[in-house]
């Protein structure tokens, strides 16, 4: 019998022949047969990955984007049949491709398309509105507990890949001179998905947040590095782009 | 519980709730068709039932990209970019004052 | 509202690049069918547009990974995402394809071939049962499109889904442009496959366009890309399909490539013009 073992090892390895007992009409092995399999495979995988990083494929071209998604097919196969997933780890796999090594920025824009799509593909929530804050009392402030929406994502990166990210979003493409590290929030209030370049301060504000901690104690680690920070004004600017979700019972208890 | 923070935290809150910042609809610019703008822009699936186009080209040759097969180089918009050569492969956090809602 | 049943009526695959339009213009069409693992994010635009068009219009969900005839069980974490969806959408109908398409490397991304055999079948038979039990509701499977036969195969591929779905239970989805890929590529009739079709099992019909090259001896070999209009040829097939079966939903496939919103619906056109045949026939009779 012919298991799927060997049919799978042919498939994703282009130097095994075509597996015995598979055959053309005529009874015999047929290797352009065959191939359409593996062409299936590859396309499709390649297609996925194109349609997740459209920017990191516009910067580097279609050819090296084309090569380099093919490389990654051939070692990564995505771990079940959801597509939206596939690709977590080709980040990861451009940081490490020597082609690349040039665009030191490539892996963190490719990040940040990961991480669109996730913000994207998150659950729905009801965000926390700036003006809910008004509701609680001073000193229960401190201690309050903000929960960040399911599609609220960070990336941090030593080079301005969310101005990049916005450079693309418009033809013709008109990239400016670019400086400095960004730390981009993605959220998704309503339906869109909105990349906004925050100050780090109220990035590390949100990332405290974020890891559990009160807003009091936040507030406090953001403070004793940016003496200068305002959280109030942070948390009406992050609650107003759909960085939280609403208030639950916890408030109540408080 | 810091008193001060505690204190500097609500005043800070009711400053900025109080003035005209409130970002009730940072949305609002958004110029996007009515549709889109009550569902959000449609992203193509990536699961399929088809065969690939090509037919039987791609996955039948073996790649290896420090062989002689792999001679691409970067060729896309990467090529018109600048970025500041002394910040390369830094990863320290720059202090940039970006407007939040921009 | 749910819709329960798809009507006799063409309809078409749903592309996000069509949402906005569907919504404005609300097309006069039979149904709309998807392919599950699309939908299998956690939310987002993708839901609120299906859920806006579910309102409207019957929906058919397609499954393409859930390996049926894969020789490991069936991935339970996939079954579960497939019945939230089923739960959350009530589909008019749910159908998968006799391929298999996870093994131990992973998921592969493609509709394989399985070899039509008393082992094979015993597999297929549980897991389509398992399918069906999960679910809670009976399914449709679907004839593949194949570019190899195995010669272990001792089962006419139209008797291995005739035995199918009589132990199972579960309906048939008749694809006429895989018929004709599969017949093309190896040297079969596709009238003879299509008389023999056991047709009081199926509940929807496909049609795709199909692209062509070439085998090792230069023989024609077609590929199903469902990237073009239905080929004459295969229409051919699915008017004697419809003589023989009376009025079926009809889907028109097209998934690479994507056209106009205003091509699919002259395909649509087309289609509706061959169900309408039949209805005129039958009343004329």
């Amino acid at each position: 019998m012919t298991s799927q073992s060997p049919f799978t090892r042919a498939l994703t390895d282009p130097a095994q022949p075509v597996p015995a007992g598979l055959v053309s009409p005529r009874g015999t092995a047929d290797s352009k047969r065959f191939a359409v399999y593996r062409n299936n495979v590859h396309v499709s995988l390649v297609g996925a990955l194109a349609a997740r990083f459209p920017v990191t494929r516009q910067l580097v071209g279609e050819e090296f984007f084309t090569g380099m998604a093919r490389l990654y097919v051939a070692q990564t196969k995505p771990k079940g049949p959801v597509l939206i997933h596939y690709g977590d780890s080709f980040p990861d796999f451009v940081a490490q491709f020597p082609p690349a090594s040039g665009l030191p920025y490539l892996p963190d824009l490719a990040r940040l398309e990961a991480a669109w799509t996730e913000a994207y593909n998150a659950a729905d929530a009801i965000a926390l509105a700036p003006a809910d804050l008004s509701t609680i009392a001073g000193d229960a402030l401190a201690s309050l507990d903000l929960t960040l929406a399911p599609s609220t994502r960070l990336v941090r990166s030593g080079f301005p890949v969310g101005t990049l990210w916005s450079a693309h979003q418009t033809t013709p493409v008109s990239i400016p001179a670019l400086s400095g590290s960004e730390c981009v929030l993605l959220t998704r209030p309503q339906a869109h998905v909105r990349l906004t370049i925050i100050p780090p301060a109220a990035c590390a504000f949100l990332e405290a947040i974020g890891q559990g901690r009160t807003l009091g104690q936040a507030a406090e680690a953001v403070l004793t590095v940016f003496p200068d920070f305002d959280p109030g004004a942070a948390l009406v600017g992050l609650a107003g782009l759909g960085a939280f979700t609403t208030l639950t019972k916890e408030l109540a208890d408080v | 519980m810091n008193r001060l923070t505690t204190f500097a935290l609500a005043a800070s809150l009711t400053a900025a709730l109080g003035g005209t910042a409130i970002a009730q609809d940072a949305m609002g610019g958004d110029a996007m068709a009515a549709t889109e703008k009550c569902y959000g822009v449609a992203l193509a699936g990536a699961n399929d039932c088809a065969a690939g186009p090509g037919t039987t080209c791609a996955g039948t040759s073996t790649i290896d990209y420090q062989g002689n097969a792999w001679k691409a180089v970067p060729a896309g918009t990467c090529e018109t970019m600048m970025i500041e050569g002394d910040r390369m492969g830094s990863l320290e956090p720059l202090d940039r004052d970006l407007p939040m809602a921009s | 509202m749910p819709f329960d049943t798809l009507p006799a009526r063409p309809g078409l695959g749903l592309k996000p690049q069509h949402y906005a339009q569907i919504l404005a213009n609300k097309p006069d069409l039979g149904f709309f069918e998807v392919h599950a693992e699309n939908y299998m994010g956690e939310g987002g635009p993708p839901h609120r547009y299906l859920a806006a068009i579910c309102e409207n219009y019957p929906l058919s969900l397609h499954g393409v990974g859930l390996s049926i005839g894969g020789e490991a069980p069936l991935d339970r974490d996939h079954l579960k995402r497939l019945r939230a969806l089923v739960e959350r959408y009530q589909p008019a109908s749910f159908s998968e394809h006799l391929a298999w398409s996870s093994h131990d490397e992973g998921y592969l991304n493609d509709l394989l071939p399985v070899p039509y055999t008393p082992q094979t079948l015993d597999r297929v038979v549980s897991h389509v049962d398992e399918v069906q039990q999960v679910l809670g509701r009976r399914m449709l499977l679907e004839n593949p499109s194949t570019y190899v036969l195995f010669e272990e195969s001792t089962i006419e591929e139209v008797d291995f889904l005739a035995a199918i779905a009589d132990r199972t239970g579960c309906g048939l989805l008749l694809d006429v442009n895989n018929v004709m890929v599969s017949a093309v590529n190896h040297r079969l009739d596709p009238v003879a496959y299509i008389d023999r079709f056991p047709v009081h099992h199926v509940g929807e019909i496909h049609l795709a366009g199909y692209d062509e090259t070439t085998d090792d001896a230069g023989e024609r070999l077609l590929i199903d890309a469902h990237g073009s209009r239905v080929r004459p040829d295969v229409f051919e097939r699915y008017r004697h399909t419809i003589i023989r079966t009376g009025a079926l939903p009809t889907l028109i496939e097209w998934d690479n490539n994507v056209p106009a919103f205003d091509v699919l619906m002259d395909e649509v056109r087309l289609v509706g013009e061959v169900l309408d045949g039949t209805l005129n026939r039958r009343l004329a009779s």
